[in-house]
């Protein structure tokens, strides 16, 4: 550090290696970045040096084949406290692009976006919100959005105020051995197809994992996720995300992994414990997003009338999921009764929870193949306790005997890409 | 002055990039533009010979042509000069709707100045040249230099300090950013492609002083061969002067919305999957605004919809063209300070809506 100032008097001329230790003159660090990303050829390296760095602008990256290469998510630091420009702090339009070893805090909005990538790696990287939650954090930690062939592994994120790690409107996606805490949502898999989620901790968010599908995006249908020797433990953060970010701002605090609105789903050899509200909750979309969310976040009869020709492709139903062989216990103790669905369910319940909660929602397009047309399969989750609370029945016939749910689905492929041979072991039997 | 010497156009290019002046008084000889439509471009603008001076104005060479359009994008109460150019014997086509459709070669040059305090010419901040290369149109951000004599292609230019008293007499006093060769594809791109957004027909369908004279600007376009299938002047669209005090508000703040949102808030554009389209062609209030609650995420001030007939100050439209806050203002890029008239206009507007949500 002392050294700092005999560096900084040529910080303008030298390149981003020698500014390590840097810390004055710290805008110069940030123009030569910017530079060099946008001068990059593909094949570049970029290296940054060991130091936290303050930008004020979003760096962004059009170049294919770049690699971005810290000394270490905590060594390598990119502060963007006080952020004037841009609300990313990066921003990545490109091909073949990897990072690794880089510490993101602070940004306005989301720490890393990368969009419409194919071929992506994303590798000890820390987003975090350094004051921890606060509903003016950034939304996203890391935000890779419609990419393919994508690897996010062994990184960390916290405080953001919708996910720490999200994956939207992806294919081919392997997010394993990363870290999320004090995050609203520690993990979301949206709208996207053939995902793996392995060795993943999830505690001290509001709610852990989501994988869900939304109507109103270009990409629907997602489809065919495995989520496998993961940590949900503990979300029990009250609920920071602001009304402006949408639904998630009713995410219920203490929710362990929540399925909504997808379909071939498989969810084993998990840890989901002491989420306050619920450890497994398997919902239809309009019970996830109610009339409350809806009127009073993202939406209204207008905005629906807006996506009107988009709501036709979107599916609601929650559909063919396997969840077995789970450690599942210590859910539901203290429900967030802020959110009316799970007020209502306490109340009716005398104040505590079942771990595992199915609204039961059919399509009757399915017919009546017995009482399990949604083919939600339940086996050897330990003594979790279970409710279909029947909410297209106004909660008249509810279902308590998971044996009803006894039954077994094929197991899912294992996901391969092209960064990884193979993604760890099959579930299913 | 040197450089006015030189006999072929490689040798006087060469000169002007080491000499890199742009201002050539009382030369007898001018040189004619250099175009480029690939790697590498000019290090200096005074390399395309654009320009034959640039004090007290801007001076264009020959075939540089000037334009300004009915309503442009608020830069930060910048004044903007815009020059086109065209390689001999080459023409944009007319287009009813968009940009025109410009041929390989051209060159839109605008540059960004600012009122200097006690008068005298106006201080250079920026020259942005949108070329249309081989590979597609190219940004190209040039900064004027500290003499203002000549601009440095710099891909990531720094802030400028901007310091002056308006016309009105309102004193600024900010940070002004200039965006860099990446943020330009912000505005610019719809679906993975840079395009012009300024030069469309409504927006050029106006008189410009020339030096010979006030000519209608397509009109003149087409006359020195720079425009060619021109339709009939009342088969021309006109945009609605932003300013124009005769001209109905609700004209004149589509219009604004047009140039000023609608590269972004349109199908296709970066703020495309908001659903809010601010085209002038859109006739659909509700992908307007209209009583429609926002999609994304983004601050707004705990209000519910983009746009409350009557009531401006409910509308999101007005909260966040009111701000300066990274996250909430609007536009996200280039906009660092307020549009007071702007917002004027379409405070004004909304009020005057009938109805509720």
């Amino acid at each position: 550090m002392k050294r700092g100032g005999l560096w900084c008097g040529v910080a303008g001329l030298v390149v981003v290696l020698e500014m390590a230790g840097c810390t004055r003159a710290p805008l110069d660090f940030q123009k030569t970045l910017q530079e060099r990303l946008i001068a990059a050829k593909p094949g570049d390296v970029i290296d940054l040096p060991e130091g936290k760095f303050h930008l004020d602008r979003t760096m962004s990256l059009t170049v294919n084949g770049v690699t971005i290469r810290g000394r270490g998510m905590n060594k390598t630091v990119l502060s963007f406290a006080g952020q004037k420009t841009g609300a990313q702090g990066m921003l990545v339009k490109a091909d073949d692009f990897l990072i690794e070893d880089v510490g993101i805090e602070d940004t306005a909005g989301d720490a890393l976006t990368v969009q419409g990538g194919n071929n992506i790696t994303i590798r000890r990287v820390r987003a975090e919100w350094t004051r921890g939650p606060n509903e003016a954090n950034g939304p996203y930690g890391i935000y890779p959005v419609e990419c393919k062939n994508l690897l996010l592994e062994d990184s960390v994120a916290k405080g953001a105020a919708d996910a720490g790690i999200y994956v939207g409107q992806s294919e081919n996606v392997v997010i394993r051995r990363n870290r999320a805490e004090l995050n609203v949502d520690g993990y979301e898999i949206e709208n996207s197809e053939n995902v793996d989620a392995y060795d993943n901790v999830a505690t001290h968010n509001t709610g852990g994992i989501g994988v869900f599908n939304l109507p109103n995006l270009p990409r629907q249908g997602g489809k065919h996720v495995r989520v496998f020797h993961n940590q949900m433990v503990d979300n029990n953060t009250p609920n920071f995300a602001p009304k402006s970010l949408g639904p998630i701002h009713y995410l219920p605090t203490g929710t362990g992994i929540y399925l909504m609105a997808i379909r071939d789903v498989e969810v084993f050899n998990n840890k989901t414990t002491g989420n306050n509200t619920v450890n497994v909750y398997i919902i239809n979309y309009n019970t996830g997003v109610d009339e409350t969310s809806l009127r009073d976040t993202a939406s209204s009869p207008i905005t629906q009338q807006v996506f009107a020709a988009r709501d036709k492709r979107f599916y609601p139903f929650v559909q063919s999921v396997y969840l077995h062989d789970n450690d599942i216990s210590g859910g539901g103790q203290s429900p967030d009764v802020r959110v009316d669905g799970v007020k209502m369910l306490a109340e009716a319940l005398g104040g505590k929870l079942p771990d595992i909660l199915y609204d039961g929602v059919v399509d009757k397009a399915w017919g009546k193949k017995g009482q399990n047309t949604g083919q939600v399969c339940l086996q050897r989750n330990g003594e979790a306790g279970f409710l279909n609370f029947d909410v297209a029945g106004e909660m008249k016939h509810p279902v308590k005997d998971v044996k009803v749910y006894d039954c077994a689905l094929p197991a899912l492929e294992v996901v391969s890409i092209p960064q990884i041979a193979d993604s760890g072991p099959a579930g299913g039997r | 002055m040197k450089w006015c010497r030189g006999q072929s156009r490689r040798v006087t290019a060469f000169v002007g990039l080491v000499v890199g002046l742009v201002a050539a008084p009382g030369c007898s000889r001018q040189v004619g533009v250099e175009g480029h439509v690939e790697e590498p471009f000019p290090k200096k603008l005074s390399g395309w010979h654009l320009f034959t001076a640039s004090s007290p104005v801007l001076a264009p060479n020959v075939g540089v042509v000037p334009y300004d359009l009915n309503t442009p994008l608020f830069s930060d109460y910048a004044d903007k000069y815009r020059f086109v150019w065209m390689p001999a014997g080459t023409a944009a086509e007319y287009r009813e709707d968009g940009p025109l459709e410009f041929p390989f070669g051209t060159v839109l040059a605008k540059t960004f100045a600012f009122p200097r305090d006690g008068g005298g010419p106006e201080k250079l901040i920026e020259t942005r040249l949108l070329v249309h290369a081989k590979t597609g149109w190219v940004s190209l951000p040039y900064v004027w230099d500290e003499n203002e004599r000549d601009a440095t292609l710099q891909l990531v230019p720094d802030p400028v300090a901007a310091k002056f008293t308006d016309t009105s007499g309102q004193a600024h006093d900010f940070t002004y950013v200039i965006p860099n060769a990446n943020e330009c594809h912000q505005c610019h791109e719809n679906q993975k492609v840079l395009l012009p957004i300024g030069p469309k027909a409504r927006n050029l369908n106006k008189d410009y002083a020339y030096a010979d004279g006030i000519e209608n600007q397509l009109a003149h376009w087409a006359r020195v061969g720079y425009l060619r299938g021109l339709p009939e002047p009342g088969a021309r669209p006109r945009a609605a002067r932003w300013g124009d005090a005769g001209s109905p508000v609700a004209d004149r703040a589509r219009a604004y919305l047009d140039n000023n949102c609608a590269h972004c808030h349109q199908p296709g554009g970066q703020a495309g999957y908001t659903g809010v389209d601010f085209r002038w062609t859109q006739t659909d209030g509700a992908h307007m605004g209209l009583c429609k609650a926002p999609n994304s995420a983004g601050e707004v001030g705990g209000l519910r919809y983009d746009l409350v007939p009557g009531h401006p100050e409910k509308s999101i439209l007005i909260y966040r063209l009111e701000s300066t806050a990274p996250k909430v203002s609007m536009p996200a890029l280039g906009r660092d300070v307020v549009h007071a008239e702007g917002v004027k206009l379409l405070r004004d507007w909304i009020a005057a809506m009938t109805g509720g949500c």
